[in-house]
Formats: C-alpha cells, sequence, structure tokens
C-alpha cells in the first residue's frame, strides 16, 4: 500500500500538469472574484469564506478525472484489481494520494489567498483547521464519482455533475466554520460535522467506489 | 407463489397491461375530483386568500418527488442484491417522474412565495434540499444516458442511487444547520396525528395526494414496459445483424 502511495505521488509530481495545476487554478478564481464584485473591502471580507471554499472545491474537482484515467488507460488499472492488494485499499490510496497533490497544497495556501479576500484576522485559524478536515473528504468523495465514470468517454463533465451534488455538506460545514470563526463565534460544531463527514467517507465510500471499479473494469 | 415471479419481464408485463388503464383511471379520476373540489369548492383562506389553494399541486408532488427516490433506492438494491431487470429498468423508468415532480413541487412553490413571502425563492433549507434533489435526479438521470452497456448502466447508477440517498439525508441537516427556514412546518405530522389544517382542506388533499401517487404508479409502470419492449428490440436487431 505504501508503495502504491508513494508511486502515484511520485508520478503526479514528475508528469507534471496536475501538482500545480489545481494550485494555479485556486489563485485564479480567488484573484477574478473581486474583479466580478467589486474592490470594496468590506463586501470580500464578507464573502471570502465562501469565496475560498468554493475555489479549493472546484480545485480540488479540477484534477479528479487523473486519479483513475491513466492507471486505467496504460492497464495499471486491472493489474492492481487483480493484485493481492484488496480494490477498496487501492482506492483508499488514490484518494489519499489526490488529498496529499491537492488538498493539502491548497490548504496551506489558504491563508495567503485570504489576505487577498481581506479575511477577517480571527479566521484564519479555523480556515485552515475546516480545510484540513474538510478536503479529505473532498479527495474521497471525488474518487468515488471518478470510479464511476473511469469508463466513459467524456466523462470529466458528468463526473462534474456527478461529484458536485454530493459537496454539498462538506462545502456547507466548511464555509460555516470559517464564517464563524470571522464573526468571532465558536465554529467547534460545524467542525465536528466536517470531520464526521470526512471520516465516514472514508470508511464507507472504499467499498462504493471499489465496486464501481470492478463494474468497469468487467 | 412469490413477489420475485413479477421479475420475470413477460410475467411483469402480462400483470401490468391490464392493470395500468385501472390504475390511470383511477388516478385521473381522484385527481380531477381533488383538484375541482379543492379549486373551486373550498373557501378561502383569510389570510392567504386563494393562493391556498396551490397546496393541492405543491405538497402532493413534493410527496411524490421525495417517495420516487425511495422507490428507486429500493428498486437498485433490488438489482445489486438478486439482479432482476425489471427492477433496475423500474429505477431507471422512476428517474424522469421523480424530477418532473420536484420541479412541479419547486414550481408551484415560486408561484405560491411570491405574493406570500414576497419572493421567488429564498434559501430556505426545505426550498435548498429540493433543488439539491433536483440535482441528484439530473446526475442520475445523466449517468444513466452515458453508459452504453446496460448491465454496467445499472450497476453504476444503482451504487450511485444508494450513495446518493445518504448524501442527499445528509444534505438536508447540513441546510436546517446552515440556514433558518421561511418555509412552515408540515401542516399533516405523520408521527404525532395531529394537523393543524382543518378538514375542508384536508379531505380533498388526501384524494389529490391518493392521484398523484397512482399517477406516478402507473407512469413506472407504462415507462418500465417501454424499457423492456426497448430492451427486446435492440435484442433483436442484434440478432438479425449477425
Amino acid at each position: 500500500m505504501i508503495a502504491l502511495l508513494r508511486r502515484d505521488l511520485t508520478l503526479a509530481v514528475r508528469a507534471g500538469g496536475g501538482f500545480g495545476l489545481g494550485l494555479a487554478f485556486f489563485l485564479i478564481v480567488v484573484v477574478l472574484v473581486p474583479f466580478g464584485v467589486g474592490p470594496e473591502a468590506a463586501v470580500l471580507s464578507r464573502i471570502a469564506p465562501g469565496i475560498l471554499w468554493v475555489a479549493a472545491l472546484l480545485a480540488a474537482l479540477l484534477s479528479l478525472d487523473r486519479i483513475f484515467a491513466l492507471d486505467f488507460e496504460d492497464g495499471t488499472l486491472p493489474l492492481l484489481a487483480t493484485s493481492p492488494l484488496p480494490l477498496e485499499g487501492v482506492t483508499l490510496i488514490k484518494g489519499i494520494a489526490h488529498w496529499i497533490t491537492t488538498g493539502l497544497p491548497l490548504t496551506l495556501a489558504a491563508p495567503a489567498l485570504g489576505f487577498l479576500l481581506n479575511l477577517e484576522m480571527s479566521a484564519y485559524v479555523w480556515l485552515l483547521a475546516s480545510l484540513a478536515l474538510g478536503t479529505p473528504a473532498l479527495s474521497m468523495i471525488g474518487t468515488f464519482g471518478a470510479a464511476l465514470t473511469v469508463g466513459l468517454r467524456r466523462g470529466g463533465l458528468l463526473m462534474s455533475l456527478l461529484v458536485l451534488p454530493l459537496y454539498v455538506p462538506t462545502l456547507i460545514f466548511g464555509a460555516e466554520a470559517v464564517r464563524r470563526g470571522a464573526l468571532g463565534l465558536d465554529a467547534t460544531t460545524p467542525l465536528l460535522m466536517l470531520a464526521g463527514i470526512t471520516l465516514g467517507s472514508f470508511a464507507l465510500l472504499p467499498f462504493a467506489a471499489s465496486s464501481a471499479l470492478r463494474v468497469n473494469l468487467r | 407463489m412469490s413477489i420475485w415471479e413479477y421479475a420475470n419481464p413477460k410475467k411483469f408485463i402480462a400483470t401490468t397491461t391490464p392493470l395500468v388503464p385501472w390504475v390511470l383511471g383511477v388516478a385521473i379520476a381522484c385527481l380531477v375530483v381533488g383538484l375541482f373540489w379543492g379549486f373551486f369548492l373550498t373557501p378561502d383562506d383569510f389570510r392567504q386568500g386563494s393562493t391556498v389553494k396551490i397546496i393541492y399541486l405543491h405538497v402532493p408532488a413534493a410527496l411524490m418527488a421525495i417517495n420516487a427516490w425511495f422507490m428507486m433506492l429500493l428498486a437498485s438494491l433490488v438489482w445489486l442484491v438478486r439482479r432482476h431487470h425489471v427492477s433496475a429498468l423500474a429505477a431507471r423508468a422512476a428517474a424522469p417522474v421523480g424530477i418532473v415532480m420536484t420541479l412541479i413541487a419547486l414550481i408551484t412553490g415560486a408561484i405560491w412565495g411570491q405574493p406570500m413571502w414576497g419572493t421567488w425563492w429564498a434559501w430556505d433549507p426545505r426550498l435548498t434540499s429540493f433543488l439539491i434533489l433536483f440535482l441528484f435526479y439530473l446526475g442520475y438521470i445523466a449517468l444513466w444516458e452515458a453508459i452504453e452497456d446496460p448491465d454496467t448502466a445499472a450497476d453504476l447508477t444503482s451504487v450511485l442511487c444508494i450513495v446518493g440517498s445518504v448524501f442527499a439525508v445528509l444534505s438536508r441537516y447540513a441546510v436546517n444547520f446552515w440556514n433558518q427556514g421561511l418555509h412552515q412546518g408540515t401542516s399533516v405530522p405523520v408521527a404525532t396525528g395531529e394537523r393543524t389544517i382543518s378538514d375542508v382542506f384536508f379531505v380533498p388533499l388526501v384524494i389529490c395526494m391518493v392521484g398523484f401517487g397512482l399517477l406516478f404508479l402507473a407512469l413506472v409502470m407504462v415507462r418500465t414496459q417501454t424499457e423492456i419492449r426497448v430492451r427486446r428490440m435492440r435484442a433483436l436487431e442484434m440478432r438479425m445483424r449477425s
């Protein structure tokens, strides 16, 4: 399992594209928002939690179709499926690898972008905490969506249609935690819910994803 | 004699064909009586005026929009466990009916909300969760359409339906947490049995609910038959070509 994780990470870093692309996309979305809503600091600081979360979510979505597509094309995926490693473990590792290559950099970059949007000082801790707790769920749900659509041509667009509604609870609790942090309120409840969603999806979604993969490899 | 006998497509068509006109007939009768009674024979509400009468479309449609998803969930489980093709086709047949019910509920709600709340749309928990339900239906139907192999499509949509159900419930509670409601609570709580709606409005409402339920049943039966016949035709074409 560790070997597979290391292989996926090396591929993601060396093959280029996916690793930096998500971050660049995150930056561009955040930069575009002030052009859309105007430069007033008060408005920006009010919508900053939501913008940061939606932008992180879209950036995570962008690289989802790479989770299985490359392995599917060059035939690695059938090999993984027949290897002694259970397919549930493979999907779990794929989700974790996706998080390390997109979710983790997004989390670390978010505070810097918070300055651009004039986020309240009290919200930075909650922003980091909520993204760190929430982006793993985004990766795992996305792995499930990628597993559903792996065999399809033009699967990317369909996958975003399938995955985005599943992101709703994560987005709500994540943005709510930051918003409460910005207002100086206690944000532990949404954070706990967020952690619950993440743990739940890591516990259950590998089974759903690997059953979808088995159907697609049939 | 068990219920699984009807998983045989031939038996399913033979049983449902004589049933459809009856169910459809009763459904139309219920709807005509219920809607006519509701629209013309009930008094106007003293605060809401005549706009209250949209309840006869709104509530039954919303009820069936949710129940259609439950039916799809059950049918998907049956398909995954017992591999009956009719079950998968019934789930596929129910989805477009469900999405139309969701749309009816959303649109009638907007028409009612405009004079009552002064807005077509509010980010209220109930309204928002219905919009999310609409998106789930869209994704489910799109996945069915995108995959060519029927068995693969049935498997993948079933998995999506199960995962989607969990996340739909989760979204319902998340949305509740996110924003306080503008939408009134139910007037007909099933659990407690106390209702806050007077009999004058309640009787035609129940008739409309029964009508919508039977209409859904009839549409799903007809659409499942169509799906079975489409499947058969495709099999025949393949055989003729080879």
